[in-house]
C-alpha cells in the first residue's frame, strides 16, 4: 500500500528529527508550527464537510439506529482491543473481551445489541499505540495527522497496525466496506458533536487545549495499564505466598 | 481410642479458633463503624458521599426539567450556581492553573483571574450539563484513609448511545467549611493541567493582563451565546 509506505517514511523522518530538536517548554511539541497547519486543515475539513454531515445524520436517524451502528462497529473494534489486551499481557481483560465479542456477535445480532455491557462486561478500548506504551516505548513528540488528528510518534507507529487489525477492513465486496467505513466515521463524529461544541466553549487556544488534553489522556491510560500489570504481578506473588503458607499442614484433616 | 480423642480435640480447637476469629472480626467491624461515625461527624459528609449527592442531584434535576431539556441555558446556569458552585474552590483552581506565574500577579490581577476563570468554568460545565439526556452515573469504590485531606472520587458516565463509558474523576480537599472540589478529570485529562498550558502560553505571549483580557473576551462571547439561547 502506498499510503502506509508514506506513513512509515514520515514516521522514520519524525523519529530521526526528534533526536535533534529539543522539546519546546515542558510539552514535547517540537513540530508545533507544522502541527498547527495540519490542525487548521483538519478543522476546516471538519467544519465544511464532516460536521454538517454528522449533524444531519444525528438529526435524521432515530437514536436506536445510531446505538445499533455504534454497537456494531464497537463490537468489531472490541476484537482488536482483545488482541491488544493479550499483547499487553492482560489475560483477564482479553478473556473478558473474548466473552464480550462472542456474546454480542452470537446473541446480539452480529454486535448490533450490546448485551455484554448489560451483563457487566464494559467496553474499553486498546490500540497498538497503547500496547507499545505498555511495552515501554516512550510517546515521543506530539504529531497532528492529516484527517486522523492528534497523535504522537509512538501512536503513529501503532496506527498502521490498528489499520490492519481492523476486521472491517477485510469486508468484501469493497463498496460495502467503503460505505460501512464512511458510516462508521460519520457515526463516530456525530457522537462527538457535544464534546467538540464544549471544546469550542472551553478552550482559549483550541490547538493547545486539544494537544495537552490528548497527551495527558494517553499518558494516563498507559500508566493505568502499567499499574494494573504491576498489581497483577504483586497479586500473583501474594497469592503464591499465601498458598505456600497454607500448604503447610498445621493440623491433620482426618 | 487415641485417634478418636485426637479428632474431638481437633474439632474443639477448630471451634475455638472460629469463635476467636468471629470475636476479632466483630470488634474490628464495630471499631471501623464507630471510627466512620466520628469521621462523618467531624466533616459532616464524606467526600465521595458529597460528590455522589450533588452530581446525582444535578443530573436528576437537569433530566427532569423540561426547560433545560429544550435548551434553556439560563436555567442551567442557575442550577449550576445553586447546586455546584458552593462546593468548588475556584481560588485554588485558578492558583494551580496559573501555576508559577501566580506569585508574579498583583492582588488585583489575581482577583480578576479568579473571577474570569470561574465564569469560564461555569459556562463550560453548564454546556456539558445541558447535554445530559439519557446518561447514567456510576461510582467506583472509594479508597481513602479517614485522616486524608486530599482525595480522589472516581465515577463514570454510562451513555445510552453505547460506546465506552466516559471517565469522570474529582479531586477534593478538606477545608474549614467541608470538602471542596478543585479539579476534574474528563476522559483521563485533568482540567487544571489542561488549562495550565494555555494559560502559560498566553502569559508568555502578552503577560498576565493579556491572559485576563483573553479570558474576559471569551466570557463576553459565551455570555452572549448563553443569553441568546435562553
Amino acid at each position: 500500500m502506498k499510503t502506509s509506505q508514506m506513513l512509515v517514511a514520515s514516521v522514520v523522518l519524525l523519529v530521526s528529527g526528534c533526536a535533534t530538536v529539543p522539546p519546546d517548554g515542558n510539552v514535547n511539541d517540537p513540530y508545533e508550527h507544522f502541527n498547527r497547519k495540519v490542525f487548521e486543515f483538519n478543522d476546516t475539513v471538519d467544519a465544511i464537510a464532516v460536521k454538517p454531515i454528522a449533524k444531519a445524520y444525528n438529526a435524521v436517524l432515530p437514536s436506536f439506529v445510531q446505538t445499533g451502528i455504534t454497537n456494531f462497529f464497537g463490537n468489531i473494534g472490541d476484537s482488536w482491543t482483545m488482541v491488544n489486551d493479550f499483547l499487553q499481557g492482560n489475560v483477564e481483560s482479553g478473556v473478558a473481551d473474548l466473552a464480550r465479542v462472542s456474546l454480542n456477535t452470537i446473541f446480539g445480532l452480529g454486535g448490533i445489541v450490546d448485551f455484554a455491557s448489560a451483563a457487566n462486561i464494559p467496553r474499553h478500548s486498546e490500540d497498538m499505540g497503547k500496547t507499545l506504551g505498555v511495552w515501554g516505548f516512550p510517546d515521543g513528540p506530539y504529531i497532528v495527522l492529516p484527517l486522523l488528528g492528534p497523535s504522537t510518534v509512538r501512536d503513529t507507529i501503532g496506527t498502521p497496525f490498528d489499520y490492519y487489525g481492523d476486521l472491517w477492513g477485510y469486508t468484501t465486496p469493497v463498496y460495502v466496506r467503503n460505505s460501512g467505513s464512511a458510516v462508521r466515521a460519520v457515526n463516530k463524529r456525530s457522537g462527538l458533536l457535544g464534546a467538540t461544541n464544549l471544546l469550542d466553549d472551553a478552550a482559549l487556544d483550541k490547538y493547545i487545549f486539544t494537544r495537552d488534553g490528548y497527551l495527558q489522556r494517553r499518558a494516563s491510560q498507559v500508566d493505568a495499564r502499567i499499574q494494573e500489570r504491576q498489581d497483577r504481578i504483586d497479586d500473583a506473588a501474594a497469592a503464591a505466598a499465601v498458598n505456600a503458607v497454607s500448604a503447610v499442614p498445621d493440623e491433620p484433616e482426618k | 481410642m487415641n485417634e478418636n480423642m485426637d479428632i474431638t480435640m481437633n474439632i474443639a480447637i477448630k471451634k475455638m479458633k472460629h469463635r476467636v476469629w468471629s470475636v476479632v472480626t466483630g470488634t474490628a467491624l464495630m471499631l471501623a463503624l464507630s471510627l466512620n461515625v466520628t469521621a462523618v461527624r467531624a466533616a459532616d459528609e464524606a467526600a465521595d458521599v458529597l460528590v455522589k449527592r450533588i452530581s446525582q442531584d444535578v443530573v436528576d434535576t437537569a433530566k427532569a426539567d423540561k426547560d433545560i431539556q429544550s435548551g434553556n441555558q439560563a436555567k442551567v446556569l442557575d442550577l449550576v450556581e445553586k447546586k455546584i458552585i458552593p462546593y468548588v474552590d475556584f481560588q485554588r483552581m485558578t492558583e494551580l492553573a496559573v501555576s508559577r506565574n501566580w506569585r508574579d500577579a498583583t492582588p488585583d490581577q489575581q482577583k480578576a483571574l479568579v473571577t474570569q476563570f470561574r465564569s469560564l468554568l461555569i459556562y463550560t460545565y453548564s454546556g456539558a450539563l445541558s447535554q445530559v439526556k439519557d446518561q447514567r452515573l456510576e461510582f467506583k469504590p472509594f479508597r481513602a484513609a479517614a485522616d486524608d485531606t486530599d482525595v480522589e472520587v472516581r465515577s463514570q458516565v454510562i451513555q445510552a448511545r453505547g460506546g465506552q463509558p466516559i471517565q469522570l474523576y474529582y479531586r477534593l480537599r478538606k477545608t474549614g467549611s467541608g470538602w471542596k472540589i478543585y479539579d476534574i478529570n474528563i476522559l483521563g485529562a485533568w482540567l487544571i493541567e489542561t488549562y495550565k498550558g494555555s494559560f502559560n502560553a498566553e502569559i508568555n505571549k502578552s503577560g498576565i493582563d493579556g491572559l485576563i483580557t483573553v479570558l474576559t473576551a471569551k466570557n463576553a462571547k459565551l455570555a452572549i451565546a448563553y443569553g441568546k439561547k435562553s
